[in-house]
């Protein structure tokens, strides 16, 4: 489903990908690990088209396309969906709005709010004086009523209370289509600094990446086991 | 009285104003004709009369309690459907109440500049409007200045008065005929909030190209009285300055201000508001969203705490869509006493490009995502105006977006 082909990225001058190459076939959820400022949110920004993230060499094709030059929103329209780190508070533009952006139907825009636990933030301004929690809630949600093919997850479970984190690992699930393990048709590529998300979706692979670069791939608990026990320095040894 | 008016008048008739580009008053034609004068409301054009219904007037009446219209210096229509209520010609009034010699010219000085000076000398009628004492008027008044002939200016003086425990809501659209490139408008307005009474006035102005406006506005507010002003202007004019003054006098007295501004190119606006929080406990509220599309805007706002209970909060908040277009805000906040509590918050800048591409990333074209975030940013939900009235702004806003993008 996504293609990724020797990538090499600039923000601002700075090479912040160098070289990265990564496959992810349909119906699979990888996960990236990675320590802060190793690139990860780069290259699901980069995924997604946006413009401060320059590629200076590689390609990215979704789906057989190549759409490494594609604006955005067609993106989006193809089905790629990503779900922000830190998305950016809109003075003036109703969450409900944003929503409706993602999907015209108003009645499962306010069934999934009130399954949530998020009708009260409809009619708020998007993300004004949101908690990080309910931030991280208005993304999945939007991403749920976006259903993309490819869905992208930038540190879903960071800043979260422990009981929000049961909701969003439920939506999360659901996104991924988990119990469908079999005839899964969506991809996941998931940003994760805590692991916790690792209970609530089925993760076929797990990559660290480092400095740009991808260093080392495996079965995502058993990585995500041995930076727990030695941090990321085994990946550089791993890699030696 | 009015002989010593005339004469501080007459002194000021070449006085610049504080701010706003000079104006040659000269270049403008006074009208000949007898002010008295009436002008039938079916002797307008079609044109004219599809003029001041675009403004936001029902010529009809219908759902409105008051009406007024006066057409260059000549009145058009004139009416009060409520009892307690009281709608008239201000030649008229003046005639019929000795007692508006107390309140002419009490909250804005005649010889304040050259604008105030030839409102006097030159005279051309306005509007009174007045709720008695513990009236509530809620459907909305109606009032349009409007402008027919190109060159001219019109010089109109307006008291409204909302008595004790009285409630008032009133909807001005000033405009000009279609026809009409340029001209002057000076607009004198008072406006007296008495004890307990609360004044809603929303004024929407849609003038031409080339039009230069200079209302000069005072308000007084008594102990917890309310008053409550929305300001949109959304089309072109070559000139606006304003600067109205409000004075909480009594204690609990509450100010809100709220002006919705969009200077396309060659547009020069000038505009703010000043609040003097007098007595104990009065609060005050400016609050103002700008953008240019190549005008200039210099946004103002002061707030004058003379207590040490009182609140006030300013905010001025500019969006900048074209490089040719300039926006500076100016918030002032001048406290006189420990305690008192006074705020603002002004940004401006462009739309940030992370916002766009967001709303772009849920599958907006970078068009829409930009019209999104204007019409957020215009939609500002005035807290305490009649659903009417906030129905009037909105459909303003969604017009303009129109050429705006």
């Amino acid at each position: 489903m996504l293609e990724i082909n020797d990538l090499w990225v600039d923000v601002k001058g700075t090479e912040v990908l160098k070289g990265v190459n990564l496959t992810i076939p349909s119906g699979e959820t990888h996960i990236l690990f990675g320590k802060n400022g190793s690139g990860k949110s780069s290259l699901l920004m980069t995924i997604m088209g946006f413009s401060r993230y320059k590629v200076r060499q590689g390609r990215i094709s979704f789906k057989g396309e190549d759409i490494t030059k594609m604006p955005i929103n067609e993106r989006s329209k193809m089905g790629i969906g990503l779900a922000f780190q830190r998305p950016p508070s809109i003075r003036g533009v109703k969450t409900r709005d944003v929503f409706s952006i993602c999907n015209n139907d108003s009645e499962s825009c306010d069934m999934l709010a009130e399954k949530f636990e998020f009708s009260e933030l409809l009619e708020r301004e998007l993300n004004v004086g949101f908690s990080g929690g309910e931030m991280k809630k208005s993304e999945i949600l939007q991403l749920l009523l976006q259903d993309p093919e490819l869905v992208m997850l930038d540190e879903p479970e960071s800043g979260v209370d422990l009981e929000n984190l049961e909701i969003l690992g439920k939506a999360i699930n659901k996104l991924l289509e988990k119990y469908l393990w079999r005839k899964r048709g969506k991809s996941g590529l998931v940003i994760s600094h805590l692991g916790f998300i690792l209970n609530y979706i089925e993760a076929d692979s797990g990559y660290v990446l480092m400095d740009g670069r991808i260093h080392c791939s495996g079965n995502p608990r058993e990585l995500f086991k041995g930076i727990q026990r030695h941090g990321y320095r085994e990946c550089i040894e791993c890699q030696r | 009285m009015s002989e010593i008016r005339k004469n501080r008048a007459e002194s000021a008739k070449n006085k610049k104003a504080a701010f706003g580009t000079d104006v040659d008053l000269l270049q403008f034609q006074l009208p000949a004709e007898d002010a008295a004068d009436d002008l039938d409301l079916e002797a307008l054009t079609h044109e004219d009369r599809k003029q001041i219904i675009q403004s936001g007037v029902d010529l009809e009446d219908a759902d409105r309690s008051g009406t007024f219209v006066q057409a260059d210096h000549r009145i058009v229509h004139c009416a009060a459907k409520q009892r307690g209520l009281e709608v008239l010609p201000m030649a008229k009034a003046l005639e019929q109440h000795r007692w508006l010699e107390e309140f002419y010219w009490q909250a804005v000085q005649v010889d304040a500049d050259k604008y105030t000076a030839q409102a006097e000398l030159h005279f051309q009628n306005g509007y009174f409007i007045r709720a008695l004492a513990g009236q509530r008027v809620t459907t909305p008044i109606q009032a349009c200045l409007y402008m027919r002939h190109d060159k001219t200016a019109q010089n109109v003086h307006n008291i409204v008065i909302a008595e004790e425990g009285s409630e008032l809501n009133i909807i001005t659209g000033c405009t000009t005929a279609p026809r009409l490139q340029s001209g002057l408008h000076i607009g004198i307005s008072e406006f007296y909030v008495r004890r307990g009474a609360k004044l809603t006035f929303t004024m929407i102005h849609d003038w031409a190209e080339e039009v230069m406006v200079r209302p000069r506005s005072g308000i007084v507010v008594e102990e917890d009285g309310l008053f409550l002003s929305n300001y949109v202007s959304l089309k072109p004019v070559r000139s606006l300055q304003m600067y109205p003054t409000v004075r909480l006098t009594g204690p609990g007295a509450v100010a809100r201000f709220h002006s919705i501004l969009v200077a396309p190119p060659g547009c020069e606006l000038d505009t703010g508001a000043r609040v003097v929080l007098e007595a104990s406990h009065t609060r005050a509220e400016i609050i103002s969203r700008t953008i240019t599309t190549g005008g200039t805007i210099k946004a103002r706002g002061h707030l004058i705490g003379l207590q040490p209970d009182v609140k006030a909060h300013l905010e001025c908040h500019g969006l900048i869509l074209s490089d040719q277009g300039v926006i500076h805000a100016i918030p002032e906040l001048e406290g006189h006493k420990s305690g008192a509590e006074m705020s603002h918050e002004a940004a401006v800048g462009k739309i940030a490009e992370e916002e766009i591409e967001y709303l772009m990333a849920r599958g907006l074209t970078e068009e829409e995502a930009t019209a999104t975030i204007v019409r957020g940013f215009l939609n500002v939900q005035i807290e305490g105006l009649p659903p009417e009235l906030q129905a009037e702004v909105d459909r303003a806003i969604e017009e303009s977006e129109k050429s705006m993008l």
